[in-house]
Order: C-alpha cells, then structure tokens, then sequence
C-alpha cells in the first residue's frame, strides 16, 4: 500500500508530438494518498486508460515520474510495481480451476504453498466464491470471472494499489449493483489504494471517496462526490455529472453583474476578473417554478418517478429544472426563480465567481 | 397450431444428389468390388469377406500401415511444434506481417507433383543441387534412389516444407485473436514467458490447433502425390505407404477386389484416427 505521486506527467502516442492535440495527456499533477478509493471519470478517449496503464508501468509515459511513496518508479515494469488490476473483459486463465487462478500470481513469486492457501481461502471468503474452488474457470458466468480477476489483484498483501479499468463493463445491470458493494465492501476490509476508471458517473460516485475529472488529457476537477455536485469547477463537470446535466446559459457581464437577457441573475458571490465568453451555470435541481422570477414557457415535462425533470424556453434558450411533486402542464406560463448560492459564472468553461464565505 | 410443409425437402435435394454422386456412389462401388472378384468384361464372382481376410492377414499390409503410422508420427511430431515456434516467432503488428504471411502461404501454392518434380530434381546426386552439396561438399553419400534413409529425411523434409505453413498460419490467427489484456494481466501477475504460452497462449490457441493436428493427420495419412514421384515407393519398399501400395495392387497388380478391399480399410482407419483425436482434443470443451 502506498501515496502515489504523479508529477508533471506528459504521454503521447506519437514519437515527436508537435502541438497540445499530439497528446493523450497534458500536465498531469496529482497525489494519491495511502489507502484511499479513488475514481478517475471521464468520456471515451479522455486519457483515463492512458494514465492508469502509465500507473500500472504498461506504457511509460514521454514526460514526469510516478511516485509510489516517493519511490521513483517510472521506469520499473509491471510486475516490479507491487500492483494490481482488473480489465474491462475479465481475464481469467481458462485451463486453471478458480482456486489455482487465484494462486497463480502468488505462485509466480515462490510463496510458500501454505501462505499460499491461507490467502486464496480468505480472498475467496470475501469475494463469496469459496464454493466453486474446484471448477475450471472457463466455465463460469461473466460477473464470477471478473471477481476471479479482482480476486488475482487482492490475494497479493503487497499491492501498493489495485487499479479497476472499467470493470463493470460486461457484468449484467442488476448484478453491476452487487459488484460495486461488494467493491466498497472489499476496499474497507483490505485498505488498499484503488483507483477506478469509468465513464459511468454512477459508478465513480458510489464507489470513490474522491473523484477525478478528465476531459481530453486534462483534470478539470478532483473533489468528492458531494463536491462535484455541488459546485463543478467547470462546465464540463456540471453537464457529465449530474442527471440531467447543468443548466449553461450564455450571459454578458456588465456593471459587476450578470446579465441573462435583460435579467440581472443573483450570484454565490463576487465575480473574478478576467476575459473569455462567459455563461451562468446553476443545476436543475436548485432551479423553481413560481410566481416571480424570469418569465418562461414550459416546453416539455419528462415524469422519471420520483420527481418531474420540466424543460422550460426563456426566449429560445431551455431551462432544465427538477420539480419534486406535480409538475405544471406543458405550454403552461411560468416564472424561473435560481438558488442564488448554487449559481455560478464560468468564463471560458472555468468557474469565476468566488464563494460568498 | 403449426402447419407441416413437407416442401422443406426439395431445398435439401439438391445437396443429397451433390453428396450421391461424389460419395456414396463411388463407395458403394467400392463396396460392390471388394466383396468380388472380377477377371474384365464385367464378369463378377462373390467372394464374401476373402479379401478383408487376406489382407489383415498379409504381411505386406502390416509393413504399409506400419511405414504409414511411423511417417505421419514423424510429421506432426515435427509439424506441429515447428509451426507453434515459427507462429510465435512472427510480428503480430507492422509492415513485416503481409510478407510473413505471402511466405508462409507460397510452399502451399504450388502443386503436389510439382513440389514432388522439385525435391526430386533438387536430390539428385549428381545434378540437384542438395544431392550434389551433401555427396560432393559434405562428402556424405546420399542418394534417395538407393538408400531408405536418405529417401525417408528426403520426404519427411519435403512435407515439413511443404505444410508447415498450414500450421502456423493457423496457430497465428489463433494468437492475434488473444486480447492484449490477457498479456497485461499476465505481466502484472508476474507470469513467466513459459507460463504465457502454457497457460494463455496455448488455450487460445487450441481450437485451431485441433484443427491442424486434424488437417496434417489426414493429409500425411494419405500422402500419395509428392512420394509417388519422388520415390515411386522405394528403393524397394521403403517408402510403400499405404495409398501407394493400394495404386499398386489396384493399378499395376489389377486386383480390384483386394484394392477396395484395402480402400475401404484406409478410408475406416483414417476415419476412426480422426475421429479419435477430435474427441480427446475437445472432451474438456464438453463440460
């Protein structure tokens, strides 16, 4: 178990890369510390497979280092790193039965057979598998494969991290559920550092006491779940989390306000200065239907259950707000009212206003 | 409820009368023959099961099979490895994969009595130029037309040129179809490169290879083409296989009754070994 240091880290898949566009990932800086559950969220192709494999000492990254409680370890390969992890697609060795799969990386290090058994039987405890021991694993349906691989990662006592790519991927939804407790279960029970990749906002925020945001190469915000939530650092947080996403309103800042039409909208607080196209940022949960407010037309009302998600049009822009109880009848007339403390200017995507506190 | 259509039927027709006339026709010939015996102008005698008889019994057909056994043995205990090494060997990605593959697949271009026509004239002792580097650079007297080992490496070489290639081409799709991950994993779980190929590489790859082992099986069983004009079965009766001495009997001997007798012999042994491989090679699939 260890702190993972990234510092200054740079890839790109090209030899010579040229421009900013050239790389996978760009200036990377973060500290992990020791034992926590991490999650690193973001779209397709943002670089989090990028960065986990550099984590991991498949790919050596063209710039920065990896610390493992700073111990330089960018140039060791894998099985020199202590560390585990679990694929998208379940790796399992099929000719093994699921007891010597779960020994095999125990084996591979010349531990004793009798420590070797002790692990595999209180790995195979926890994970609920201890009945199928004796099976080949070829066998086995895909959500006990892929315990089996995570089962691989955690019978080593010496992994400084297990890493997580997508794990969940081709597990069936309603057993997708009792994977990811049985996850959080195991990370409390071995403190171990986990870091879980995933474009699934669901699964990061169940599983991880803090998440990472990444968007083309880059972090754009790291903060608890809670955090993200409440106050995404930039747009792109508050649209990929959240559902629906952030309300972004385009808006023009004159006399120290922001203007959303004519309609000077209240702020968390003082605006930062600076340049760059600015727009007003607030969640469809802290948005109301009343009496006073900006004037608008409800354009659609979608009934997901518990609550109403009502797109409403301010002239042409829509508004999206989340409405506990009985929602107001499409064409109806109403009035936008934000939670002031909940709405923020973004300038150029990055958040510009500065909490009141 | 559902309606019977007898009409299914017709679609299936045609294949029954592909399959009639280019097998079950010819065999039952076969059959026909090997229960007689004939002396021209389609005059047939019954003779039951004399010929099945002699022949279990002969000497000769002992000798044949055993050559036969001992040189397909040969072949895929060389084969085999050989084309899993050589399939290992090649770039899974690059500019150098179409030209491995162009390679690999030239040798089983060319046909049988021509690749037979090559190794002869490429042996010959005085002119070939083989022959002419083992008698006159090594100073090892090899001639195939006079000694049996020479003519056995010189065709057990042969076929290893000829259908290697089939082994490993196979093998090869049967590796690039393994997941990156699975070597990640293995990495990470500290595996050795012999515990990869035992315990990765080698699973993966045995569909296929139960398909080469298959295909190499029957093809060496019946190896007829490349022999026949490189040897012609000898010198003497060293290199007499079983398809060989069957063209013999049939052929030069004019004995149709015991030569279909034998056929159908072949054909049964060739049948129950195949089928004997399949069914140890894919028994753990079954579970």
């Amino acid at each position: 178990m260890a702190k993972i240091t990234l510092s200054d880290l740079k890839h790109s898949y090209y030899p010579n890369p040229k421009g900013p566009a050239d790389y996978a990932l760009k200036e990377i800086d973060l500290e992990w510390s020791d034992g926590g559950a991490y999650a690193l969220l973001g779209p397709s192709g943002c670089g989090k497979s990028t960065l986990l494999n550099i984590i991991s000492g498949l790919l050596t990254p063209s710039n920065g280092k990896i610390l493992f409680d700073d111990k330089d370890v960018t140039q060791l390969p894998p099985n020199q790193r202590n560390i585990a992890q679990v694929f998208q697609f379940p790796v399992i060795y099929d000719t093994m039965t699921v007891y010597d799969n779960l020994a095999f990386p125990l084996r591979n290090r010349g531990v004793d057979e009798a420590t070797v058994n002790t692990r595999v039987m209180a790995i195979a405890e926890m994970l609920e598998v201890t009945d199928m021991m004796g099976k080949k694993a070829a066998g086995l349906s895909p959500d006990n494969k892929q315990k089996i691989s995570m089962g691989r990662g955690l019978v080593r006592d010496d992994v400084n991290v297990v890493m997580f790519d997508e794990p969940l991927t081709v597990i069936d939804p309603h057993l997708k559920w009792k994977l990811r407790s049985k996850l959080k279960e195991l990370h409390q029970k071995v403190r171990a550092t986990m870091i879980y990749v995933t474009h699934d906002q669901t699964e990061a925020l169940t599983f991880a006491d803090q998440v990472v945001v990444m968007q083309e190469g880059e972090i754009v915000q790291i903060g608890t779940p809670v955090e993200l939530f409440e106050r995404p650092a930039h747009t792109f947080v508050g649209h990929f989390i959240g559902s629906p996403g952030m309300n972004v309103l385009p808006c023009e800042v004159r006399d120290g306000g922001a203007f959303f039409g004519d309609n000077l909208i209240t702020l968390e607080g003082a605006i930062e200065q600076g340049a760059g196209t600015a727009e007003i940022g607030v969640r469809p949960e802290f948005v109301t239907l009343g009496d006073t407010g900006l004037p608008a037309v409800v354009h659609k009302v979608s009934d997901v259950g518990r609550h109403a998600v009502v797109e409403a049009k301010v002239g042409d822009i829509s508004v999206k707000a989340v409405l506990e109880g009985e929602a107001p009848a499409q064409g109806a007339a109403t009035h936008l009212s934000f939670d002031a403390t909940k709405t923020r200017l973004y300038r150029d995507g990055w958040i510009a206003t500065r909490t009141a506190s | 409820m559902k309606t019977q259509n007898q009409k299914a039927w017709f679609f299936v027709l045609p294949v029954l009368l592909l399959v009639a006339f280019n097998a079950l026709i010819p065999m039952m010939t076969v059959v026909n023959y090997s229960v007689q015996e004939t002396f021209g102008n389609n005059i047939f005698f019954w003779e039951g099961v004399r010929w099945f008889e002699e022949l279990l019994n002969s000497d000769r057909f002992h000798a044949a099979l055993g050559r036969q056994f001992l040189f397909t043995g040969i072949i895929l205990a060389i084969e085999i490895p050989l084309g899993i090494a050589i399939a290992l060997a090649m770039p899974r990605s690059g500019p150098w994969v179409p030209v491995c593959l162009v390679l690999m697949a030239l040798p089983m271009l060319i046909p049988w009595n021509v690749v037979g026509a090559m190794w002869n004239i490429f042996a010959l002792p005085d002119i070939g130029l083989l022959g002419y580097f083992m008698n006159t650079t090594l100073g090892i007297d090899y001639d195939m037309t006079q000694n049996p080992f020479a003519a056995w490496a010189t065709i057990i070489t042969m076929d290893v040129w000829h259908w290697t290639s089939l082994v490993v081409l196979l093998s090869y799709a049967g590796l690039v179809s393994i997941p990156d991950a699975y070597y990640q994993a293995a990495k990470i779980d500290g595996a050795s490169s012999w515990s990869v190929f035992r315990y990765i590489q080698l699973p993966k790859m045995k569909q296929v290879l139960t398909i080469a082992i298959l295909l190499r099986f029957m093809d060496s069983f019946n190896i007829y083409t490349e022999v026949f004009v490189m040897t012609g079965g000898g010198p003497g009766n060293s290199t007499t296989f079983l398809s060989i001495d069957l063209v013999k009997i049939a052929l030069g001997q004019f004995d149709l009754g015991p030569a279909a007798a034998m056929s159908l012999i072949y054909f049964a042994i060739t049948l129950l070994v195949s089928w004997l491989f399949y069914t140890l090679m894919t028994k753990d699939d079954a579970k």
